[in-house]
């Protein structure tokens, strides 16, 4: 069965979002004094085959856990969906 | 003692290695190639600055999956010495041949400029013939040197000796102002458990000529130099 997953990599609450900081900034300079925090991360879309969902999750969560993400600094979460 | 300078996509550093060790300290030194599971019989191996990959996905991510790092791995674990400079610390860290991660610099910024370091452990092969209580000045040039480490291991880390440079004034205090880069507790390097993995993200390889600012980075290749043979 073919699949399609977004994979969705943020920093780890606490951990200093430099990028999410100054495009905070950014924002602010363009006059939107309402916004409280901004938080940077990454998305991933990816393609493949596996004999089913289950299957298919827990390589994407192996995937994630060995390189998609860095477990030191990044979480991760991702939506699965079948092709 | 040989030196083997591994070569990845996107390195930079590697010539200022060849030219530190090679006709600065008249070391032998040899390119080994990130593609090739062979370390060719280096005695050390130095993972130079730069942008491996670009910094794809992660800054050192992308190399730290190269077959010359599974070579890196096994010479490691024999307790030879490895260095990583720069984006080299950086590959060492996703490798996880050493704890921690290196975050964006705190202030947003790429920093270039010279900075203070204190040795915090001189039981290191790369730092045993540093003198006792020098503050050595050597450059940085890194976007992302922010360092972190959870506090469970840096706790562990600190009661193995692992912090081995902080980022301190001229006078050899461990400032807020003298941390370029957010690093936790002003860390600028780190070893393994055993000593013999070392990432740093200043540069001792551009500071090995009077003429060029400082010669402080001749005390660390000095080091591991003339450490060897008493092993």
């Amino acid at each position: 069965m073919k699949f399609r997953a977004k994979v969705e990599v943020t920093l780890k609450e606490g951990v200093l979002d430099s990028q999410g900081r100054t495009i905070l900034g950014g924002l602010r300079s363009l006059g939107y004094g309402d916004v409280e925090e901004v938080r940077t991360g990454k998305l991933l879309q990816l393609s493949l085959t596996a004999e089913d969902q289950a299957q298919a999750a827990s390589q994407l969560e192996e995937m994630a856990r060995r390189l998609l993400a860095n477990p030191v600094l990044e979480k991760f979460t991702f939506v699965l969906e079948q092709a | 003692m040989k030196f083997g300078i591994m070569l990845f996509p996107g390195s930079n550093c590697d010539r200022d290695c060849f030219h530190a060790l090679e006709e600065v300290m008249g070391a032998r030194a040899i390119p080994l190639w990130h593609g090739e599971a062979d370390l060719k019989g280096a005695d050390c191996v130095v993972l130079p600055g730069g942008f491996s990959y670009g910094d794809y996905l992660r800054a050192g991510a992308m190399a730290a999956l190269a077959p010359g790092m599974e070579a890196v791995r096994e010479h490691a674990a024999g307790g030879r010495p490895v260095i990583g400079i720069c984006n080299g610390f950086q590959i060492l860290c996703e490798a996880g041949l050493l704890p921690g991660a290196l975050r964006r610099n705190a202030g947003g910024r790429f920093r270039c400029e010279d900075v203070h370091l204190r040795v915090e452990n001189y039981d290191t092969p790369f730092t045993r013939l540093v003198p006792r209580d020098k503050v050595l000045r050597l450059p940085i040039a890194h976007g992302e040197g922010n360092y972190y480490a959870d506090p469970a291991v840096l706790n562990e880390m600190k009661a193995r000796g692992q912090i081995v440079f902080r980022y301190v004034t001229a006078g050899g205090e461990p400032a807020p102002e003298a941390n370029p880069n957010g690093s936790l507790e002003n860390i600028a390097g780190v070893c393994s458990p055993a000593g013999n993995v070392l990432g740093m993200m200043p540069h001792p390889e551009r500071s090995v000529e009077a003429l060029l600012g400082s010669e402080d980075g001749l005390f660390i290749f000095r080091s591991l130099l003339e450490g060897v043979d008493d092993r």
